[in-house]
Formats: C-alpha cells, structure tokens, sequence
C-alpha cells in the first residue's frame, strides 16, 4: 500500500479536540509553573533588589551595583545583627536537637507512665500562638529576676525548637526496624556499641534534617525574640526596626545568601543520599 | 563477661522453660535437648512459641520460669552479646548503612579479631558472592541477602546457629535450592543448628531431628522417618503430610500384633506403633501406603471392602483418590502411576488394603482435625 492512501485514511482529529487533549495532558504542569512561580517571585525580587544601587530606601530600582554584595556590613549594625541571630541559632540548635533527639528516643522507643501524654505535651509549644509563648516567657524570666537578653533569648529558642526537633526524629526512630539493633546486639555488640554503630547512623539523616529546621527557625523567629532579647539586636529584629525608615539592600544581600546557602545544603544532601543509594 | 566459646560448645539444653505474656503462655513448660552438631528444626504452626523458643535461646528474651545451658555454662540471664550464638533473622536484618563486607565483619570487629578481610573473603566464597563485598544490602536480590545473613553469623563460627524461617522470603524454587545448600553448609562448617520453621518439607529436607511444636509445648520430637511414619499425636499426623484417621477398637492381641476393630471389619497392626491407652484408638495410615483394588481381587495384609471412588484427581507421578467408605468417611489415597493399570473411575467399587507395618495407632480421645485447620503460610509475627 502506497503512503499516499494510507495518509489519506487517517482520520484528522479536531482542533478543539486536539487542544483539550494538549490541556489534558499539560495541565498539572501549568499548575506547576504557577504554583513554582508564586512561591519563587519574592525570593527572585529579594536578589535582584539586592544589587540595586539603593542608597537609604530599597523600595524603587535605581540601578545595579555589586557593591552591597562586595560590603554586605555596609549598613549600621546589620552585622552584629547577623552574628547575634547566628550565635543564637547555633546555641539553640545545639541544644534543642540534643534534648530533643534524646526525648524522641524516650517516646519513641520506651515503655514507661504518661508516655502518651508526654507524646501530647510536646505537640504542645507547636500549637501555642508565638505571642502568648513570647508573652508569658518574659513574664516567667522576670519573675525570676532574669533580665532579657542573650540568654534568655537561647532558652527561649531551644524551648519552641525542642518540638519540632522530637517530631521529626520520632518519624525517623518510628521507622527503623528493631531487628537491626536486635542484630547487632547478637552480633557481640553491647548496648553502647549497639547505639553508636547502627541506630545512631541510621536515625543520623532525621537528627540532620531536625537540626537545619530547628536552626532556621530560630534564626527566623521574630516575636518571641523580641519579648525576651531585650536591648539585644537579632536580624529579624533589625529588618523589622529598618523597615520603619526603608530597609538596606545588605538586607538583601543576607537574605539572599541564606536562600542560596540552605539551597546548596538540600542538594548536598540529595546528592549524598543519591552517591550511597547507588 | 562474655562467655568463652570453646567451653560453652555443647549440647544445648532448655530445661523446664515457661515464657508468659500476662495470662498467655507462648512456651509452657519445655524441656529440649539439642545435640552439639545436629541440624535441629523447630517445627509449627504460627504462634506455636517455636520463634519465642529461639529468641529465649538468642537471648532477645529471657524465659519466665526454667534455665537455658549451653555446654556446662548457665545463659538463661547473659545478654545476647554474651553468647556465643548467632541468628539468621526471618528478613535477614541486614544493616542498610553498611556495606556487605563491613556488615559481615560486623561481629569480627566487635569481638577484636584480627584477620578481619581474611575471614570475610573465606566466608563470602563460601556463600559464593565474593563479587558483592562492596555493595549495599539494598542493591542486593533477596536470595542473595539470605546468604550473605547466613555469612555474617557463621563467619563468627558460634557454638549454636539460629536460624528463623530463613527462607520464607523467598519464592519456592530459590526455597528448594537454598534448603540444599544450607544442609550443605551445615555439614561443612560443623556447626549446631537450630531451625524454626513452618513449612514441614522444609524441615524434613534439612533437619536432622525435627521437634513438632503446638500451643507451646512439644507434640513429638524424632527424626523426619519416625515423625512421619509413626506419629503419637493427631496433630503431628496431620501436620505432617495426610494421614486417614479411622476411629476403632482394640479387639484383642495376636502375638506381637493387636487386632483391630474397624466398623466392624478387622485389621491387625504392631502392638509397638500403638499409643492408645485404653480399648479405643484411631488407626491412622498415610494415603500412599494404601492400594486400591477392584472388589472380588484377593488382596495382601489389611483391607477394607465396601469403598467407592468418590473422586479421582490425576496429577502425573501419582493418582489421588477419595475413596468413601461405608461408614460414611473418605478417604484419600495415592496410588503411584508405574503399575500400567488405568486408573479406577468415579464411583467405581474398590477394596482398599495395606500392609500391617504401616498402621499406626492414635489414643481414642483425640481430637482427629488437629493440626489440619492451621493454615501452615501463615509466618510468624
């Protein structure tokens, strides 16, 4: 049979047909794009106002310039804002996960009294509105004669941190298989080495993932910072107070550089997992 | 504290073990004494206590009442660490973050030995996966897990290897193959093991001396030849293969034989093979020691007349039967296809007959459908 005839024997499918058959299949991907877009377009208007040659107020494009990135400490304490907000991270997270890792392994893997409610409890902190923590926390701390500040502000972060870090652990703990530890254990390993060699490594990837979360939003956390820092300035803190008189494309700048450093940390790990999978 | 292995190598003994959950009992009083060197199965339905046996023996679980020696040394208390025993878990429980070689040289490493690749590489030949020691365990079938789970424990050479359904993961051609090369590896290394399992051809080909477990407590304990062909429970006679349990009277003796009273005909059986004890009993034959044979043939050792093919079933080596007797009960029988006699047709009349030997007796009080309703694919936990 000739191609000319067989060509002619298909049937020409409709236009409108066509297209409804295109919006069919493409449909989850324009919800994608949009979705994608909508999340994104704050991020992409943050860098790129981070090179606008600004001067006080960050709000109009005046033109592009590398100088807020090659002197990011340029405006007035935005720096030991920074390094507060930091430190404070660092402190939080060091703790939170630590106490944190430790109660998931309690509830996780323990029989003891009030074990289901501990699991409530700690859901707790996580439900409570941020402004009546912050609130009551600062009353608590003056109670005590505990004037806020640096302190104050950490003990305050490892508290809110401290959930979410048992939450996630927990999820991991709940899946691994007890028969390993079992084997290990028959293996001539003790109860410690048992611990360190394969339940430790093997709950590691939940620990990780607890502690960025814990670090970012400590690092984030604005309004129970504020009841309880005191005269003590922390970089959300420092946005808030600059946007009354325009915000400093520096702001910027460290806006964008943690995006970009949390970016690479999520495709390092990707590629970790991907390298040991293989 | 751990136990040094060249004196704990012995038989081992359960004496006297009860293992309660509440008001449950898994194991109920078990006295056991497994041979240094045998290939030994626990065999049962699920949540017979075979699996809480072995893990009291692992020491996973420590047993409420009784004591558990191994050789001369008392373990019932020492933590698995302590002992010099080794388990195949029922999903293998390989550690994903390691490799094959490290998760083999797991047990070296934690008790200090020296020529730690030396060993590995033996063993892995043994196994003959040399080629995997650098994979993940995830990257592996699931046939070669089972071997490399067999590796790690016997690379440590234990006094006692445990072995928990060890196949049930894997589909039936790698099963048959496997039980091969497990009774093999067995042999080889000389280790005692201790097999649970819930499949009975699966312990009749491997085990030396196979212990029937139900309901926490031991049925009968011999070799796969005694269990099979002289059972004292119902529930090992039909856990076992089939058995055709036909309810009688014991009508009197005839030198080492009784005579028995079967609805009214009679059959004669070694006084040795029955565990009757009183008058009543079930006389129990397994279905390929009948012969069937047209009525009016005269025919050897004991039949019964008046049966009719109910049901003929023919699968190529043999031809399965239900034969239906006058009583009302059926029975099975399996007639090899090597006599180039056709086979018996639907509703045909037949005489049934087999030799003396091979009856055995069942006590007149038992319960005849044990060990039939268990569903023996169920795995534990």
């Amino acid at each position: 049979m000739s191609s000319k005839i067989k060509d002619a024997t298909i049937p020409t499918i409709p236009f409108k047909a066509r297209l409804s058959r295109w919006f069919g299949r493409n449909l989850l991907r324009i919800y994608m794009i949009f979705g994608f877009t909508y999340l994104f377009i704050p991020v992409a208007y943050t860098f790129a106002f981070s090179f606008n040659d600004s001067g006080k107020s960050n709000l109009i494009w005046k033109g592009f310039t590398l100088g807020n990135w090659q002197n990011p400490c340029g405006a007035p304490q935005i720096c030991d804002a920074l390094g507060n907000s930091i430190k404070i991270g660092f402190l939080a997270t060091t703790f939170s996960t630590i106490l944190g890792t430790m109660i998931a392994f309690a509830i996780g893997r323990y029989q003891f009294k009030g074990r289901s409610s501990s699991n409530l409890l700690i859901f707790l902190p996580m439900a409570t509105p941020e402004i009546v923590l912050g609130a009551s926390l600062l009353s608590l701390f003056l109670v005590f004669k505990i004037n806020p500040g640096f302190w104050p502000t950490v003990i305050a972060h490892v508290m809110f941190c401290i959930s979410f870090v048992v939450v996630t652990v927990k999820a991991r703990i709940a899946s691994l298989d007890p028969r390993l530890e079992q084997a290990a254990m028959d293996l001539y390993a003790n109860e410690l080495e048992t611990f360190r060699r394969v339940t430790l490594p093997l709950v590691a990837p939940g620990i990780a993932g607890a502690a960025l979360l814990a670090f970012s939003l400590s690092f984030d956390d604005f309004i129970i910072t504020n009841f309880n820092s005191g005269t003590l300035i922390t970089f959300p803190k420092f946005v808030y107070v600059a946007a009354a008189r325009g915000i400093p494309a520096q702001a910027n700048v460290i806006g964008s550089s943690m995006f970009f450093l949390a970016l690479a940390i999520v495709i390092a790990g990707q590629l970790v997992n991907r390298k040991k999978a293989r | 504290m751990s136990i040094d292995p060249i004196e704990a190598r012995g038989d081992l003994r359960l004496t006297r073990i009860t293992k309660s959950y509440g008001d449950f009992k898994a194991v109920d009083d078990l006295t056991l004494t497994i041979p240094k060197g045998s290939f030994f199965a626990l065999l049962g339905p699920s949540g017979c206590g075979k699996t809480t046996t072995l893990r009291m023996v692992a020491g996973l679980e420590e047993p409420t009442v009784g004591s558990i020696h191994l050789g001369e040394t008392d373990i019932t208390t020492t933590r698995p660490y302590q002992r010099p025993i080794n388990t195949v878990f029922q999903n293998y429980a390989l550690f994903p973050h390691l490799t094959i070689f490290e998760n083999i040289a797991f047990g070296l490493r934690r008790r200090g030995i020296k020529d730690v690749k030396e060993q590995v590489d033996k063993v892995l030949n043994l196994v003959e996966l040399p080629h995997l020691a650098e994979r993940k365990p995830t990257q592996l079938s699931g046939g070669q897990q089972q071997r490399i789970a067999l590796a790690r424990a016997i690379v440590n050479r234990p006094a006692l290897l445990l072995l928990d359904e060890p196949l049930g993961a894997l589909d039936l051609k790698l099963r048959r193959q496997m039980q091969i090369e497990l009774k093999w590896i067995q042999r080889e290394v000389g280790l005692t093991f201790v097999h649970v399992t819930h499949d009975q051809e699966e312990a009749m080909t491997m085990a030396d001396t196979i212990a029937v477990m139900n309901e926490g407590k031991i049925e009968q304990m011999g070799s796969p030849a005694d269990l099979y062909d002289d059972p004292e429970t119902a529930f090992v006679a039909n856990f076992l293969g089939q058995s055709n349990l036909i309810k009688g009277k014991i009508d009197g003796n005839d030198g080492d034989n009784l005579v028995i009273d079967l609805f009214g005909q009679k059959i004669s059986m070694p006084k040795a093979r029955s565990h009757a004890v009183d008058n009543s009993l079930y006389a129990g034959i397994r279905p390929e020691k009948f012969r069937i044979s047209r009525t009016g043939t005269s025919v050897r050792g004991n039949s019964l007349t008046g049966g009719r093919i109910e049901d003929v079933s023919y699968i190529g080596v043999s031809t399965q039967y239900v034969v239906a007797m006058p009583w009302g009960q059926e029975l099975m029988v399996f007639e090899q296809n090597d006599d180039g006699v056709p086979p018996f047709n639907k509703g045909e009349e037949v005489i049934i007959s087999w030799e003396p030997n091979f009856t055995f007796g069942l006590r007149g009080d038992e319960d005849i459908e044990a060990g039939t309703e268990v569903n023996p694919e169920e795995i534990d936990e």
